[in-house]
């Protein structure tokens, strides 16, 4: 493999590319789900092939095929279109520092392969969730989905790096719909839209015991129908680690990426409210308020070992004691800036260009005990598990949903509430968290959906966090 | 590109293959797009791709297995169809499968593949963007946006004697054309990249990004809207996937279940899909090789009938519409070629009457809030204009809705005379511009 990878970036040098690189990419993907107590669904998905990145006088072309024996068509196109960027071509040209040449390889750390286990044993415990889901009554729907997928990604550049990796993700989840009184209610575990994900084996999915907390979401989702709708108004929330993960997503991951920030996703995503400016002269929230990335944390499901410049993962800070401070970037987008790249040039697959991705964009954890945060509470919400979202295209208007609130009286948790929304301004949110629970409470959350660029791009990114608390917040909106 | 003899072949040779199998289907579906996409008035992506996917559903008794593959030779295609054969073995029985579609009748041939579009090149993809570069960059304005043109072709068979295929080609521009302190959108598909005219589109875009400057503070509230075509798409495409989906349906998921045959909308407001309908991007048969029929979604503002699959409609006890999505499917099936009436109004005459109102463009990150209800929530963007005595005066910052899409469509005043047409992955939806009495903004934003 490396010999053609090479032979393959040098055939683009050849014909004219000042730096050029290849992906060569082979997916496994498995995903099972039962429905109701059938099996809904078990497919096996076989995936590969190879993208080819060239860089001519300042202007990028790219062209992917799915098999190595079409790979000199696939230079010569990725040549010709990079020419044809040139008609209108960057004032100055992309600026690309060179980076050193990196021979490595790395494997995702993880306990019990789940390729390797029967899939009689993973229908097992599904129905074993399920069964136990639907012993409560009023359920229309319990659906249990597990997925599998690993990755081995070789990558070359002109530069002469070669760097083989060996990338797994397992994740898995439960969701109960019950419906009565006009109401469709749902809950989900251990996070929504269908699965928590992280790298790793099978451990993650062991560890998660999808049959122990099936019987407890299922009677959360059927007292929803009767419970109370959540109130409109202004008041103190605390969110719960899942939701906190998505919030953290959309008004920090996403504002934070560099090429947004630069432009680059006007059209589509849109642009950000951090512009360059703004790098270390901006208030983004309280002083408590910590955010990083980092691509090599254990378990994250943005951790890998290079990036798709041939960098190696790091971890950088975002928000240091609330104040911004950096950007989630690439070799092309941190140049324009100065800065150093934080290795986050991802693709999602052999056919797209890589971009600035999320990797672990994570909040660092405070120094409260959940429950001693709950008692220091004198009114207010726990918002539990992402219905809902959505933010402006400068990421500074949100509003989110939540499967479930309680209401919060006196330092405790009271009644269940329902159809829980709330609302506010990117900044201003985050300058009103004066509280964030400490480690023994901080976990890693997968969002294995994150769209992004044109032609469109799924990103598999994460967020750690712990739950931590936001004064002055719009509830109840819709 | 595969071409139809090699993709019939593949077909063949995959359920030849596939015979332990007491029942067997096959899809194959390719493209071949080159995107070109610009920001801050430079190239920045160029990209061009190419793959073939093939996807095999096994059925054993009760026991179904599915894989697929992106190597469609000889040696990929079989294990493709060991890997189907070992899971349906190995997996329990679904006692509500019914088995596959068996509805081989003829579909009609609806020619949706253009050479011109085949044909076109990066190059000139490039000039396109160049020019309309050129034009923003002469008023000081930023062009960001993608300009794409492929082509797909998609086969299905099965073992019960299903046998389909189709080519198309699409072309679509977008761009959304920025100031410092306003943006505006145009957006166009086709099936031939000659019809999108990209000076009358840039010419759209700088408009909007021109009168949007300034843009002044609205406080949230109620208020009529008037909603571009971009925007009402945006509506209708919510209200297929959530209302008018067989499996929501048959779970008592959908609006439908209480609101069948009753009036949910005003009377002027007819949605339909029409997977035979030339103006749209017309596909006559389903991923499972089922014959697309009419549905009428909503008619004269009566609420009609969700769509089918083979597995949905089975259980249901309804005939197949012919709106299965690639198995294994847990979403179910969708409307993906909708259409919605034009009425009596020019565009131009839809802010007639209103006193003072929104003119929204279109929407951004929409999501629903509660399905069951068609409550979703959203921002607009790049054009939001402040209505005053009838007339469009001036920017207004983007506004966050929060709105039930029936609700938007009970209050329907005024039909646009035009409908634009949109292409997505899988079909396309074609809806006038619309006028409607009032429409719940539950926030704003701070540009």
């Amino acid at each position: 493999m490396k010999d053609q990878l090479l032979k393959i970036v040098d055939y683009a040098r050849s014909l004219g590319a000042q730096y050029a690189d290849v992906r060569f990419i082979h997916e496994e993907n498995e995903i099972l789900t039962v429905k109701n107590g059938r099996v809904e669904g078990i497919s096996k998905i076989d995936d590969e092939g190879f993208g080819v990145r060239v860089l001519i006088d300042g202007a990028w072309g790219f062209s992917s095929g799915p098999s190595l024996p079409l790979w000199e068509r696939i230079v010569r196109e990725a040549v010709e279109v990079a020419r044809c960027s040139g008609l209108a071509r960057k004032e100055g040209g992309i600026r690309f520092p060179a980076a050193s040449a990196v021979t490595d390889h790395y494997r995702t750390p993880f306990v019990e392969d789940p390729f390797a286990l029967p899939l009689e044993e993973k229908l097992a415990l599904m129905m074993k969730a399920d069964a136990a889901a639907r012993q409560v009554p009023d359920l229309k729907v319990v659906r249990t989905s597990l997925g599998f997928l690993r990755i081995d990604k070789h990558f070359a550049s002109t530069e002469g790096s070669y760097i083989h990796q060996e990338l797994m993700e397992s994740g898995g989840g439960i969701e109960c719909t019950a419906i009565g009184n006009g109401e469709v209610q749902k809950r989900s575990y251990p996070n929504s839209f269908g699965r928590q994900q992280l790298t790793g084996g099978f451990e993650h999915i062991r560890a998660m015991d999808l049959p122990g907390h099936a019987h407890r979401i299922a009677e959360e989702a059927r007292a929803l129908l009767t419970a109370p709708t959540c109130p409109a108004g202004t008041t103190t929330i605390i969110l719960d680690p899942t939701q906190l993960a998505l919030q953290i997503h959309e008004s920090c991951g996403h504002a934070v990426e560099l090429d947004r920030a630069l432009g680059m996703e006007a059209s589509y995503a849109g642009t950000s409210f951090l512009t360059p400016d703004k790098a270390g002269r901006f208030r983004y929230g309280s002083d408590l308020v910590n955010l990083y990335q980092d691509g090599t944390v254990r378990n994250g499901l943005g951790t890998f070992g290079y990036d798709d410049d041939g960098m190696p993962a790091c971890r950088t800070d975002i928000v240091k004691n609330g104040q911004f401070v950096g950007y989630l970037s690439n070799r092309e987008t941190a140049a324009e800036i100065g800065h150093a790249t934080s290795a986050a040039n991802r693709a999602c697959s052999w056919n797209r260009i890589p971009i600035v991705r999320m990797t672990n964009v994570n909040l660092a954890p405070g120094t409260w005990a959940f429950d001693d945060l709950v008692a220091d509470t004198r009114e207010g919400l726990y918002l539990v598990t992402n219905k809902s979202w959505s933010i402006d295209d400068k990421r500074l208007n949100f509003q989110f949903g939540t499967e479930l609130a309680y209401e919060i009286k006196d330092g405790k948790l009271g009644r269940m509430l329902k159809n829980a929304t709330y609302t506010g301004i990117t900044p201003e949110f985050w300058a009103n968290c004066d509280a964030i629970c400490n480690e023994k409470h901080w976990g890693l959350w997968g969002t294995p959906n994150c769209g992004k660029g044109e032609p469109s791009q799924i990103a598999h990114v994460g967020h750690g966090c712990a739950p931590a608390r936001f004064r002055n917040v719009r509830v109840g909106v819709a | 590109m595969l071409g139809k003899e090699r993709c019939e072949q593949v077909l063949k040779e995959t359920l030849q293959a596939a015979r332990p199998a007491d029942e067997a289907e096959v899809l194959v579906m390719t493209n071949e797009s080159g995107l070109t996409r610009f920001a801050e008035n430079s190239i920045h992506q160029n990209v061009v791709e190419r793959n073939a996917q093939a996807f095999v559903r096994v059925v054993l008794g009760k026991k179904l297995g599915h894989a697929s593959t992106n190597r469609v030779d000889a040696d990929g295609l079989r294990q493709m169809i060991e890997r189907a054969l070992q899971i349906a073995r190995l997996s329990e029985d679904n006692p509500d499968f019914g088995g596959l579609p068996d509805d081989g009748r003829p579909v009609p041939v609806i020619d949706v593949f253009r050479p011109s579009t085949e044909r076109y090149t990066p190059r000139r993809r490039a000039e396109a963007v160049a020019r309309l570069i050129g034009a923003c960059r002469g008023k000081g304005l930023r062009a960001s946006g993608a300009f794409e043109t492929g082509l797909r072709e998609f086969g299905v068979a099965n073992s019960k004697g299903i046998f389909r295929y189709q080519p198309a080609t699409t072309a679509d521009f977008n761009t959304v054309v920025m100031s410092d302190d306003s943006s505006g959108v145009a957006n166009a598909s086709a099936l031939d990249v000659h019809e999108l005219d990209v000076d009358a589109l840039a010419a759209e875009a700088i408009d909007k990004a021109e009168r949007s400057r300034y843009p002044i503070d609205l406080p949230a509230g109620d208020y009529p809207v008037v909603l571009e075509e971009y925007a009402v798409a945006n509506l209708v495409g919510f209200l297929g996937y959530l209302g008018f989906n067989g499996t929501a349906f048959r779970e008592g998921r959908s609006f439908l279940n209480e609101k069948r045959g009753q009036l949910v909308a005003a009377p002027a407001v007819s949605i339909w899909d029409d997977g035979l309908d030339p103006r749209g991007l017309a596909q006559p048969f389903d991923f499972e090789g089922v014959p697309k029929q009419r549905v009428d979604l909503i008619k004269a503002g009566v609420a009609g009938d969700p769509v089918w699959d083979s597995y949905n409609a089975r259980l249901a006890g309804v005939p197949n519409t012919g709106h299965a999505l690639p198995a294994p499917n847990s979403f179910g099936p969708i409307p993906l070629n909708v259409f919605m009436a034009p009425g009596p109004t020019p565009k131009a005459d839809l802010a007639k009457g209103i006193a003072r109102g929104v003119w929204v463009t279109r929407f951004h990150y929409v999501n629903p809030l509660q399905p069951k209800k068609t409550l979703l929530t959203g921002m607009t963007r790049d054009g939001t204009f402040l209505i005053e005595n009838g007339q469009v005066t001036r920017g207004v910052k983007n506004m966050r809705f929060t709105a039930s899409i029936l609700d938007a469509l009970s209050r329907v005043e005024a039909v646009g005379s035009s409908t634009r047409c949109s292409i997505n992955s899988w079909g396309s939806t074609s809806v006038p511009a619309l006028r409607v009495g009032s429409f719940a903004f539950s926030g704003v934003t701070q540009f």
